[in-house]
């Protein structure tokens, strides 16, 4: 089937110059896009009439292309990822917009996620959070063998869906309190759900929620809204599981 | 005509490893605080070597140029990873394994290095299990396998469509520990520009920060180079827009070989072009050929009312349908290698039966596995390949077959290493897809992240100890070394010359002026007439490239342009190698296919007599010919055959 082509599209993007610069939104034209082309391809193309003109191209980050690396970002018309459900900017498509729109594109705006140019942020914090205790402590040789840990079919589903999280930060983008919550609560259920995870469980839990707390990322109000702009689905049952989790090790303390 | 040492072990194959891991030296721990080992890429190959590596004791130095270690392109893998574990009781073993991986790859890779890939597949299962990684599960809580490309038993393990992504997470996870206890220092948003030898060992790296521009020096005792395959000279492939041959580019032309250049895969079912604006392409895995069937209309009428719309697939009786794979290869089906299979497709969509509107895409089937499985099954079993798939094409898989074609996806080509790993430069190490070593002509099949961790996790972990041992009196190399300065200060000049060219031309339209040359004809069909002509194209873009490149933006912080400048110009140097590789190479063998060379049934053939070899490609110096060295591939135990998978 033929693709509907957008003849012209306005789009508004935030443009700042590096992290100590103050930034501001500039609009540009774009012809002749094809409801076929992807979001970040229309952005190519507009890169493209932009280093014809000379200006530089707008900064912002992506890599695979496929909605797994967790790279790609955008707040696009007032939604982390954009106007679809379920999928990363890479994924969105050009016939999710009418003809003639105006297309508002901003970085990732949280405390914890400084902007480094233009639409690319500094989304070291989740790095720091995990370095802190989101893994298992197991040195590569020495460890029983794969079927020795059974784990039940259910268990290994639930730790799985947690283990979706591509790390992106569309969470933290879209949370008011610009919250951590649900990343965090997914590295946790998603060891903890597995006996090999249980272990360092407390350890885990305590650690974790006490670098988030020490990074500047804000407290979780329940809102629900990061489970909605989930691109992988995260559920928010995995705070509740992250909140008994952390109650657990600090009782045991 | 130098003669390459692989330093295969001598004596049966069954014992090359052990035997090799008894006689090679070892580190003592006190020792190896002393020592540091850069890792250049955070793939599946760098994470696992340099968590390993770091576990062990010694201090690394990691890079890669996304902003977080995890975000490396083994992320995208989907399907699965291959082990002989036997867990289906199909009569699976370690030979089996080592077999099928050597005759997929059409007898053109090392027994040694393959049958030790086999005999560590197992260890890697139960590595990741122990770290976390949430494999598919039966319900009596063990491990769940399915089946792959190229092979009769199910070995492969996976966790739904992201095996790539969990394992990744889990070898990230460990690097992250030792991220935490001080024993990795990891550097994001940082690209190795040069590799820096003094005395001839590989002592450094110079690399250029991402985000401020500065060219930075790093120092070490040994630097591994796992950066990855150089799919993205072809501009349209499955690898990540970043991915690039940058690192291993610079080996080579610091003096390491470049192994069988012109050996990439292309991978059968990949969603097909759309049209001019596109910059990428997406894979659907493999994994979907053990469910779903492929095919084009038999009759060319209804080909043509497809590639005009006017008919839906599912008009088209199962009598009026071409089940090609099938009918060509009935023992193996529609789960045949990628490279046969690629060829197939091409095959009928060059005789007009393509069935979207350029012509260029065959159905992925799955209507009979419904009606046999239920949708709930499939779902299960393909649910994320299936979004993916409808909200890039907004067609529904589960009610209208999907549309595939092949498209570039990894190089089985890469530096030139021996059974240590070790390039012919001494403290040079080239791990996962940057190396060439293990998948000869063609890659099976979920092998890609076998492989990446076999060699991060079990091989290259002790190989690297045996040089490491001679080492541990050499100090740490100061940083102002003439050789460091030297080479900074050549990476500085390289970045602006290309700064400076002020032409008026991106970046991007000479990428694609280069991908159009080498998928035409350095692609899935080749010959002589049409090598040379790449070569000569290649060379145009190159001179146009210096002469009317525009890079906007300030030289001195963070420019994506610049960044993508130094990347196309390994990639047009790269286009070249490769083109004169498969000139050289006047046999079809695996990925590699030369008209010149085929069976009456139009199967590639192999010339077993003239080229079973590597070739070692040396670099010469800008604007000379590269020298090509023959490391001979010696078969001890099995026996070269015609592969067929009829």
């Amino acid at each position: 089937m033929a693709d509907k082509i957008l003849k012209e599209l306005t789009i508004r993007v935030w443009r700042q110059k590096d992290a100590k610069s103050k930034g501001k939104l500039e609009s540009y034209k774009i012809n002749n896009i094809s409801g076929g082309t992807s979001f970040l391809e229309m952005l190519d193309i507009l890169n493209e009439e932009l280093i014809e003109k000379g200006t530089e191209p707008i900064a912002f980050d992506h890599d695979c292309r496929e909605g797994i690396c967790g790279m790609c970002s955008l707040f696009i018309d007032g939604r982390a990822h954009g106007p679809d459900d379920d999928i990363t900017t890479c994924q969105l498509h050009m016939r999710k917009f009418e003809e003639g729109a105006t297309i508002t594109i901003e970085p990732w705006r949280a405390g914890a996620f400084p902007v480094i140019k233009d639409l690319i942020v500094d989304r070291m914090a989740f790095e720091k959070v995990l370095q802190s205790g989101g893994y298992i402590s197991v040195n590569t040789g020495g460890v029983p063998d794969g079927n020795a840990i059974p784990i039940s079919y259910d268990d290994a589903e639930e730790a799985m869906d947690a283990a979706a999280c591509i790390g992106c930060g569309a969470c933290v983008a879209t949370c008011k309190n610009s919250s951590a919550m649900l990343f965090v609560s997914a590295k946790v259920s998603h060891l903890a759900k597995l006996p090999q995870g249980r272990v360092e469980a407390t350890r885990r839990a305590k650690n974790m929620v006490a670098k988030m707390d020490e990074l500047g990322f804000g407290n979780c109000t329940n809102t629900g809204a990061c489970e909605v702009e989930c691109p992988k689905g995260i559920s928010i049952a995995n705070i509740a599981r992250l909140n008994r989790e952390f109650l657990c090790a600090t009782i045991k303390e | 005509m130098t003669i390459l040492n692989s330093k295969i072990p001598t004596g049966p194959l069954t014992e090359k490893w052990s035997k090799h891991k008894a006689a090679i030296k070892v580190v003592s721990p006190a020792n190896k605080r002393k020592l540091d080992i850069i890792v250049v890429g955070t793939g599946l190959a760098g994470g696992s070597a340099a968590a390993s590596l770091a576990e062990m004791g010694y201090n690394v130095k990691a890079f890669c140029y996304q902003d977080s270690g995890r975000r490396a392109h083994s992320i995208a893998a989907q399907g699965g990873i291959n082990a002989a574990k036997n867990y289906q009781n199909d009569n699976d073993s370690v030979f089996r394994l080592f077999y099928d991986t050597i005759k997929g790859g059409d007898y053109r890779s090392r027994e040694g290095n393959v049958y030790r890939l086999a005999e560590v597949s197992g260890e890697i299962i139960d590595q990741c299990v122990a770290q976390g990684v949430p494999f598919a599960r039966e319900y009596g809580g063990t491990l769940s396998n399915r089946s792959f490309g190229g092979v009769l038993v199910s070995r492969t393990f996976y966790a739904r469509g992201q095996t790539g992504q969990q394992l990744l997470l889990g070898c990230y996870a460990s690097m992250n520990r030792m991220i935490g206890q001080g024993k990795i220092e990891m550097h994001e948003r940082n690209e190795m520009l040069d590799i820096v030898t003094v005395d001839g060992k590989a002592r450094g790296i110079i690399t250029r920060n991402l985000i401020t521009g500065e060219i930075e020096r790093h120092g070490a005792h040994a630097v591994v180079i796992a950066s990855g395959g150089y799919g993205n000279v072809f501009f349209l492939s499955t690898n990540a827009m970043g991915c690039n041959g940058g690192a291993a580019w610079q080996a080579y032309k610091n003096g390491a070989y470049f192994g069988n250049p012109c050996f990439v895969q292309i991978h059968p079912t990949c969603i097909p072009v759309h049209g001019e604006q596109q910059s990428k392409l997406t894979l659907m895995s493999e994994s979907l050929r053990n469910d779903g069937r492929v095919w084009t209309p038999k009759k060319k009428e209804d080909a043509i009312k497809l590639q005009k719309a006017q008919m839906s697939p599912n008009d088209i009786a199962d009598e009026d349908r071409d089940f090609y794979l099938e009918r060509r290869y009935p023992s193996y089906g529609n789960l045949v290698p990628r490279d046969v299979a690629s060829r197939a497709a091409k095959e009928r969509c060059d005789e007009g039966f393509g069935v979207n509107e350029t012509g260029k895409a065959v159905y992925l089937d799955f209507k009979y596995s419904i009606e046999r499985l239920g949708r709930d099954v499939i779902e299960a079993r393909y649910g994320n390949l299936f979004q993916m798939y409808e909200k890039i094409t907004d067609t529904n898989p589960y009610n209208v077959p999907m549309q595939i074609y092949p498209a570039i996806h990894y190089s089985m080509g890469g530096v030139w290493v021996d059974y240590n790993l070790m390039t012919n430069i001494p403290g040079l190490y080239a791990i996962g897809e940057a190396n060439f070593s293990d998948h000869g002509g063609n890659r099976l099949g979920a092998s890609a992240l076998m492989q990446g961790l076999a060699d991060g996790y079990f091989v290259l972990p002790y190989t690297i100890g045996d040089y490491l041992a001679d080492e541990i009196q050499t100090p740490r190399v100061d940083m102002n070394h003439p050789e460091f300065v030297k080479k900074e200060k050549a990476a500085t000049t390289r970045m602006e010359r290309l700064f400076n060219i002020k032409g008026t031309k991106s970046v991007d339209s000479f990428h694609r002026r280069l991908g159009n040359i080498m998928w035409d004809h350095v692609g899935m069909a080749r010959n002589e007439k049409g090598l040379k002509f790449a070569i000569e194209e290649i060379a145009k873009i190159r001179k146009d490239f210096y002469k009317d490149l525009r890079i906007p933006g300030e030289f001195n912080s963070m420019n994506i342009e610049l960044e993508k400048a130094g990347r196309v110009e390994d990639f047009l140097e790269l286009g070249d190698l490769m083109a004169r590789d498969a000139l050289n190479r006047n046999e079809s063998c695996g990925g590699h296919y030369r008209e010149e060379s085929t069976t009456d049934e139009g199967e590639a053939k192999r010339d077993d007599e003239n080229f079973t070899y590597v070739s070692a490609w040396e670099y010469q110096g800008e604007g000379k010919d590269p020298i090509l060295h023959k490391e001979d591939l010696v078969f001890e135990t099995v026996e070269l055959t015609q592969r067929s998978y009829k």
